[in-house]
């Protein structure tokens, strides 16, 4: 038997490797494997079998963890086939203006400057909406890999998933900012 | 030839709520769980003649003599000396606290560490069971606090071992309360446990299909509970008293203890009623004040509204919407106060569940718990999750996250570690618990240093080290060479609690007093409840009813009382028993004398 850390998470939920993966069949994969796989199983076996309950369950839970959330699963996909995602810190160049303004709008909401709240509301919004946007295209890419593997497809979907990690990191941080200023 | 019965079943599990306040056990029974044991105070003394005793018997000196008696000691589990000085306990030994990691409590000239304090209510509880059943218990699935951290979780564990119990479990107490309420109702759904105990808070949201219990979020304050609604009252009390009477009862501590057995039975009574008068009497004179619910509601306003941040986290977490919650379930003894009821029924738009008597429904749920593990309950499964975010401190003292709050347990994660310098041999490692971005707002959970490193330019050894928590919601590391795959050594130390040595010591010193503690043990309650009995003769005797008897009933009782004076000293609780059923007898018509004088007495509007 392979050592637990080597069975990648699509082979621990007994499925192929693919991108689009329905939600309810995943739950239903995971419930019915800790059924059996699970420690609670096997408090009455000896303590190795109790160890490789333990072993196989953590993996279990470890690769539904990842595998539920589309962008963990695009990302291990990626680590599988050695490309790690790259530095988020660099600004898409698509972004700069957007990131400009919005920079602009917390520098002055930090300096209590209420009037940039609404310049802040706007951002918050289109990022929302850029992230909806990104999110379809994760789809597309997602099937187009599913039913070509073209390894092309998969310098795509990282530049992709790089623009995303962004996107989220200034939604997140226009959230932060909108919520300490704008309650009080 | 050898008669094997293999129609014999398997040992049962004893299924344990151990609480802040009370403890209970329960076991699994074809019909469903049941409890065992009664509510046990979590309450350990130590008596005049030096024995420790632990439950009801401990209740009754922590009532006399505050100084031989340990309460709520669940809030020290798995702390180091630090974290317990903003507390206000009296039992705190102050002195040798550098030694080492774990809190010393004193009382009656002895020294006990939380977990062996815990040891002694689970060893109550396992006799009791054992009473109750004729079998014998070995086994046990232990609840904790969701929010509870690693080092609680272990110290808890430790408290099991010591107690000579094998833990196979520790169950949280929200999820367990769900496990007990599931067996009734088998539909699927989103649960809400509420769960407001004596000194911890617990919420969680649960996923409910088809016999699985899924944990979705969880969240908590383990700092918490109805102790600090009593401690409130009791600050109030102490002010009135301090001007109405101009003393300050604060340094007397058996005079707090029934101030605090006080302001429990008005803060009962006001989930039932409008308004109570709150009584004290102390060295002669008597303390009243009219507490209403209203004044008593504003007063723990502050207190409710502390749950409610943890739930909003918790429902964030989840990932569902408030209204995709089904039900809420209300566990442990605060969730009866009306006011508690009212704000979860607001917040979570559903009707509290409190079908189940809040003080049972933990343990029954570990009953169930043990149940799954026994295989006698089959189709239920619980999947729980770690509440607490578990990382690495990293350059700068920030944290780097490994395993995230919230991961369905057990959960596993693996690092890759390497050395900055030329040459080096060991790399050391520091990980945390908690959310904070700074390692030092977190708790530390161990230390551990990677050894005997190949000798290499910088950043060529690569030991890949992995992060394990198990079913139970405690950490183990292992570390491997990722170039040779040989296993790397290390030294780990936790940052709190006993070492493997401490826990040994103490198994075999329980192991080794067992019989001698439980025959003393058992002669030493005996003497409690004597001493109990003898007091409250003597009271009886001053009062009217008294003069009403016959000289003969007189002596008789006279008499029981001289030879319950004389067994009382006896080593064998037998006798003492004895003696204090002669006793009990002989006063029964003194006694109804007693109640039919205080029935006139209230008819009259007098009182005696």
């Amino acid at each position: 038997m392979e050592p637990a850390s080597q069975v990648s998470y699509f082979a621990a939920l007994e499925l192929p490797e693919q991108l689009s993966i329905d939600r309810k069949d995943l739950e239903a994969r995971f419930y019915r494997l800790s059924r059996t796989l699970h420690p609670d199983r096997f408090a009455r076996a000896a303590p190795e079998e109790q160890q490789r309950a333990l072993d196989a369950s953590a993996l279990l839970n470890d690769a539904y963890r990842v595998l539920r959330d589309p962008v963990a699963r695009a990302e291990y996909l990626l680590s599988l086939r050695g490309l790690v995602p790259a530095d988020s810190k660099y600004v898409p160049p698509e972004l700069l203006e957007e990131v400009f303004e919005l920079n602009m709008a917390l520098e002055e909401v930090k300096m209590g400057d209420r009037e940039a709240i609404p310049q802040l509301r706007q951002s918050h919004k289109s990022f929302q909406q850029m992230l909806a946007e990104t999110d379809h295209g994760l789809e597309s890419d997602f099937s187009a890999w599913d039913s070509t593997q073209n390894p092309e497809l998969l310098d795509r979907l990282r530049a992709r998933l790089n623009h995303r990690k962004y996107i989220s990191n200034l939604l997140r941080e226009t959230e932060k900012a909108l919520e300490s200023h704008v309650s009080d | 030839m050898f008669q094997i019965d293999f129609g014999k079943s398997e040992e049962s599990i004893l299924g344990i709520d151990l609480g802040t306040t009370n403890s209970l056990a329960a076991v699994m029974e074809p019909a469903g769980p049941r409890i065992l044991t009664g509510i046990v105070p979590s309450i350990v003394a130590v008596t005049g003649d030096n024995t420790v005793v632990a439950g009801e018997a401990a209740r009754t000196i922590l009532l006399h003599h505050p100084e031989r008696a340990i309460y709520s000691a669940k809030r020290l589990m798995g702390k180091g000396i630090k974290d317990v000085e903003a507390e206000r306990f009296n039992f705190v030994a102050a002195t040798d606290q550098a030694v080492d990691s774990v809190v010393r409590i004193a009382a009656g000239g002895r020294i006990f560490t939380p977990p062996e304090v815990g040891a002694m209510v689970l060893r109550e509880l396992k006799h009791l069971a054992e009473e109750a059943t004729g079998e014998t218990y070995s086994k046990a699935v232990i609840t904790v606090p969701a929010y509870f951290n690693d080092a609680q979780r272990q110290a808890t564990k430790d408290a099991g071992r010591i107690a000579g119990l094998e833990v196979l479990r520790l169950v949280n107490e929200p999820t367990a309360a769900a496990l007990a309420y599931g067996l009734d109702k088998r539909k699927a759904g989103i649960v809400a446990v509420y769960d407001l105990g004596g000194g911890t808070f617990d919420i969680s949201i649960l996923k409910l299909q088809e016999g699985i219990f899924e944990v979705l979020a969880t969240n908590g304050d383990t700092h918490l509970g109805g102790d600090d609604i009593d401690n409130l009252l009791i600050q109030v009390a102490l002010e009135d008293i301090a001007s109405e009477w101009h003393t300050d009862l604060s340094n007397s501590a058996e005079a707090m203890e029934l101030l605090r057995r006080s302001v429990i039975t008005a803060k009962e009574r006001l989930s039932f009623e409008l308004s109570v008068d709150l009584e004290f009497e102390w060295n002669g004179r008597k303390y009243q004040r009219t507490l209403s619910r209203e004044v008593f509601q504003k007063l723990i306003e502050g207190i409710v509204n502390r749950t409610l941040g943890p739930c909003r986290q918790c429902i964030k977490d989840s990932g569902v919407s408030v209204d995709q919650i089904d039900e809420v379930v209300m566990v442990g003894g605060s969730s009866r106060i009306p006011m508690v009821r009212n704000a979860v029924e607001v917040l979570f738009r559903a009707r509290p569940h409190t079908d189940l008597n809040p003080d049972e429904v933990v343990a029954l749920g570990a009953a169930v718990q043990a149940g799954i593990l026994g295989g006698s309950v089959e189709n239920q499964l619980l999947l729980d999750v770690t509440p607490l975010s578990l990382g690495i401190e990293t350059m700068g003292g920030i944290v780097s996250r490994i395993i995230e709050r919230n991961s369905t347990i057990p959960a596993s994660a693996s690092e890759t570690f390497t050395t900055s310098v030329d040459g080096q041999k060991n790399v050391r490692i520091h990980v945390v618990q908690g959310e904070r971005e700074l390692s030092k707002d977190n708790r530390s959970l161990l230390v551990f240093d990677l050894k005997d490193i190949d000798p290499l330019p910088a950043g060529l050894p690569r030991v890949e080290v992995r992060f394990l928590i198990d079913a139970n919601g405690i950490l183990s590391v292992t570390a491997r060479d990722a170039h040779t795959g040989r296993e790397q050594s290390m030294d780990v130390k936790p940052s709190y609690g006993l070492s493997e040595e401490q826990v040994e010591a103490m198994i075999e010193s329980a192991f080794e007093n067992a019989e001698a503690d439980f025959a003393a043990r058992q002669a030493a309650e005996a003497r409690v409840e004597a001493e109990s009995i003898l007091a409250a003769s003597a009271k009886a005797k001053t009062s009217n009813a008294w003069s009403f008897l016959s000289k003969e009933d007189q002596h008789a009782i006279e008499r029981a009382e001289a030879d319950l004076v004389q067994a009382k000293e006896s080593s064998d609780h037998r006798v003492i028993k004895g003696k204090i059923e002669a006793l009990d007898h002989a006063t029964q018509a003194l006694a109804e004398n007693i109640m039919n004088s205080a029935v006139q007495g209230a008819l009259k509007g007098t009182h005696i």
